[in-house]
């Protein structure tokens, strides 16, 4: 049944008169045509598609509109301020911490709601935070890297 | 060098607004002595060009699905030409502009296109040296080239950019001999680490893969599947599917698909077809499997030869007979295959996540009775291949709907499609027989392997007498099923290699055992090639190995491998849950001899990442099936390697600068599961001869070495 939902997205304020039991993935994909968000299991199991809702990470093709009507919703197309990158995103080109990029939107998403809510992790705890989140390219080492440098601050050096 | 005659090139220039273009038609085998890949390029291979702006165009049949290639290219013909790598833009997999290429797998891009691509490039320096030398009056002697600025030696006022050389200019040039290329002592871009150039799209979401391609009106696609492999469609009705608003339905021979203006429309319209499958009959499943590719027929093959293994039989005075065995592995990238179609004057144009935009383009055109220059394959990023993206059955499907419909179509396999639809790294057997002599040298090796192929069999210690057979060598055809496999089964990065190391470096690490002798010194003893025995010698200076007869009790354990032209040696440090059975891998040293390094960085993610990968395969990764149905179809139970399970790796480069360029891709994967067999035997005494080492293998290995030990007394 199409209702209206209202959310914002990045900053900016989205209105839609549609199903709210639809997926915010396909939503962001499709209506939005935000497709730095990724398609990689439908169920949950692999982080491709997360983003932030306020300051958690949660994955997009396991959330309805419902939950997120009149939200906050950012995605790896909101990170970057005035054309400045995120620090996350900065410390994964330095540290090499992408191979494919399938994983990398929700890679980074997940970091920077770990970071939010942990502002200095320890490499462990990067590790233990983001294990819930798969790259078949074996970059971890230096996903992990990358978010420890970018919360230190040392990820900006380029 | 000669005019290029090959393409119109008026045309040609009409695309591309002008320039100097550099062709290249030369084998690189020629070039480099490289052995022959069988099919390579035929006709052009590269070509490069430089336009009025002081840009450099180069076209790659490659694609990169995160091997970093486009970077290594680029870096490739930056240090040739004499330019910046940020001068570079690269144009890969687009069939329509770029030179043909059989497919990026092999670990091949760096090995046999690279020297193509620096040919063209040093050739291209030549011509706008020729240009620069008659518009500063000069001879070419007394230029000096730096990031496309031409000057006079000691005048550096005098100078031109490639830029204003290529203004107004339409000259083609063709290479077809030798070119001279610089040596690594002169590299200034070779060798060393710049950024990688698709870093920026790829952390701000603006990288583009194949779904994210959205041509307007375009419909997205479901397909109808079986329930298993080999079920046969008995009956099906669409009619409440034809009934929804929005939804199109298509059923023509044997593609039954719904398509709608939204891709949840679209599974909405799935649900509600109707379809009934005649189930073959099969019992094989992942323990009947091995009995059954053993004894099917498949055509056999000797594939290494020497001396006599009757006679080595003859002067054993030990004999070691083990069986080795290995499930399928999912290459499971985590972007599932897929594909947009659009059919447009008369012509079809596919973006699709595919390592063979070519062959791809040629297959498209066979489905659909359309001339292959009425279809173009355009490859976006990939987001991982690992071999598995060869076939392309969803872009084949993506055609046909586009064509049928007359709208664009997208097809984007769900993770479930993914799994089911996976050619799959075959189950596989390695039987070997070897045998020391009363003074602890082998003597014998003969080995059969089925199913796994020759990658990775053939022997590179010294033992008098050997035969290597394989059965049933994989095609890695479309259908490479036949009577071995139940689903087809494809290329796995470095296809067969894992499996045969895993065998070989395994029956090594016993004989070893077996002679009381530290398993390193052991292989040393067998070992006369120099490249070999260096990078042993590196990893083991790297890692501090201390020596000791296995099982030492330490946890530490090594394996050697050849793979793409590259050497490597792994040592792995393991600490084991002999309760539980888990493997906690703790640490992994890898040093690799690759011939000149294009990128050190780059060559050190790849390994990283193989050996990565590599834990999965010995680990954990095992398909389940029942005949035909696959039953891991997500992954909540086909596990893959997570952040949790990555040891400290290190990664050792051996320096071979009298060597070209080799594959980086695939070669450290090659050995890992056989290091973490070893280390697994060295800390425990149990000898896992099948892989993956789960839990329950391990405890019962655990089980069967303790009963040995205590039956000896």
């Amino acid at each position: 049944m199409k209702t209206r939902v209202r959310f914002r997205v990045n900053g900016k304020p989205a209105d839609l008169q549609t199903d709210d039991d639809r997926h915010l993935l396909w939503v962001l994909r499709t209506d939005l045509n935000l497709t730095g968000t990724k398609y990689g299991c439908g169920s949950g199991y692999c982080g491709a598609c997360t983003v932030m809702v306020g300051k958690e990470a949660v994955r997009s093709c396991r959330t309805t509109l419902k939950e997120i009507q009149g939200k906050e919703v950012v995605t790896i197309e909101g990170l970057a301020k005035n054309g400045d990158l995120h620090p996350l995103q900065r410390a994964f080109m330095d540290h090499g911490g992408f191979q494919c990029g399938y994983c990398t939107s929700g890679m980074i998403m997940s970091a920077c709601a770990l970071l939010l809510a942990e502002p200095h992790p320890t490499p462990e705890a990067i590790a233990r935070g983001l294990e819930p989140n798969l790259c078949r390219c074996g970059a971890h080492r230096r996903i992990v890297a990358a978010v420890q440098a970018a919360a230190g601050g040392k990820g900006a050096a380029s | 060098m000669s005019d290029f005659e090959g393409i119109d090139r008026r045309r040609f220039f009409q695309l591309t607004g002008g320039g100097i273009a550099v062709f290249i038609s030369l084998g690189p085998w020629e070039l480099f002595g490289q052995q022959r890949a069988p099919s390579y390029p035929e006709d052009i291979n590269a070509y490069l060009l430089i336009g009025a702006d002081g840009r450099v165009k180069i076209f790659s049949g490659k694609i990169e699905m995160g091997q970093g290639v486009m970077t290594s290219q680029a870096q490739m013909a930056a240090e040739e030409l004499g330019v910046a790598v940020e001068s570079i833009d690269m144009v890969l997999g687009d069939t329509e502009r770029c030179p043909w290429d059989m497919g990026t797998f092999g670990s091949m891009t760096t090995r046999f296109f690279g020297p193509a691509l620096r040919a063209a490039a040093a050739e291209a320096r030549q011509v706008l040296e020729k240009l620069a030398a008659e518009k500063l009056g000069v001879d070419p002697g007394r230029l000096v080239v730096e990031k496309g600025v031409v000057s006079v030696a000691g005048d550096a006022a005098r100078k031109v950019t490639y830029g204003e050389l290529a203004q107004g200019k339409r000259i083609a040039r063709l290479v077809d001999r030798k070119a001279v290329m610089r040596a690594a002592s002169q590299f200034e871009v070779m060798g060393k680490s710049p950024r990688r150039i698709d870093g920026l799209e790829k952390v701000t979401g603006r990288a583009r893969y194949a779904a994210d391609v959205r041509p307007p009106g375009m419909l997205y696609a479901r397909v109808v599947r079986p329930p298993a492999h080999g079920a046969k469609l008995a009956a099906l009705d669409v009619s409440a599917a034809e009934k929804t608003s929005g939804v199109t339905v298509v059923n023509q021979d044997g593609l039954v698909a719904v398509l709608h203006p939204d891709p949840e429309g679209a599974e909405k319209a799935l649900n509600l077809v109707k379809s009934r499958w005649d189930l073959p009959s099969s019992a094989l499943d992942p323990e009947t499997i091995f009995d059954h590719i053993v004894k099917t027929e498949g055509t056999s093959e000797v594939r290494q030869t020497k001396g006599d293994v009757a006679a080595g039989r003859a002067a054993a005075a030990r004999v070691f007979e083990t069986t080795y065995r290995k499930g399928y592995v999912a290459h499971a990238p985590i972007e599932p295959h897929a594909a947009v179609a659009e059919f447009k004057d008369g012509k079809m144009t596919v973006w699709a996540s595919t390592q063979t935009p070519f062959p791809t383009r040629d297959r498209i055109a066979g489905a659909l009775k359309l001339e292959p220059a009425r279809v173009r394959v355009v490859t976006p990023f990939l987001g991982g291949g690992f071999g598995g993206k060869s076939a392309d059955l969803q872009a084949i499907e993506a055609a046909r709907l586009a064509q049928i419909t007359g709208k664009p179509v997208q097809v984007a396999w769900t993770r479930q499609e993914e799994f089911f639809y996976d050619r799959f790294d075959p189950a596989a057997v390695v039987e070997i027989v070897s045998g020391l002599d009363d003074k602890g040298k082998v003597v014998l090796w003969d080995a059969v392997v089925h199913a796994a192929g020759a990658r990775g069999a053939s022997l590179f210690y010294d033992i008098p007498n050997v035969r290597v057979k394989t059965h049933g060598q994989p095609s890695y055809g479309a259908d490479s099923a036949g009577a071995m496999h139940l689903f087809s089964v494809g290329p796995w990065r470095a296809p067969g290699a894992n499996m045969n190391a895993f065998a070989m470096e395994s029956q090594m690490d016993l004989m070893a055992a077996a002679a009381g002798v530290d398993p390193l010194e052991f292989r040393l003893r067998h070992l006369t090639d120099p490249r070999m025995r260096r990078v042993l010698q590196a990893a083991a200076d790297a890692f501090g190995w201390k020596s000791a007869p296995g099982p030492s009790g330490m946890g530490r354990a090594v394996a050697c491998s050849v793979d793409a032209g590259s050497y490597d040696a792994l040592i792995a440090q393991v600490r084991i849950d002999a309760k539980g059975g888990s493997v906690t891998v703790e640490r992994i040293v890898c040093a690799q001899d690759m011939g000149i390094i294009v990128n050190p960085d780059g060559a050190k993610m790849q390994m990283e990442g193989s050996i990565t990968m590599g834990l999965g395969y010995a680990l954990a990764e095992e398909l389940r099936f029942r005949g035909g149905d696959i039953l891991d179809r997500n992954f909540g139970t086909y596990s893959i390697p997570r952040f949790s399970w990555v040891p400290s790796i290190e990664t050792v480069l051996v320096q071979n600068n009298d060597l070209a360029p080799q594959g980086g891709g695939e070669p450290a994967i090659v050995a890992t599961g056989a290091a973490l067999a070893n280390a697994v035997f060295d800390a425990t005494g149990a000898r896992i001869a099948r892989l993956p080492m789960t839990p329950e293998r391990l405890r019962e290995g655990i089980a069967a070495a303790k009963s040995r030990r205590s039956a000896a007394g």
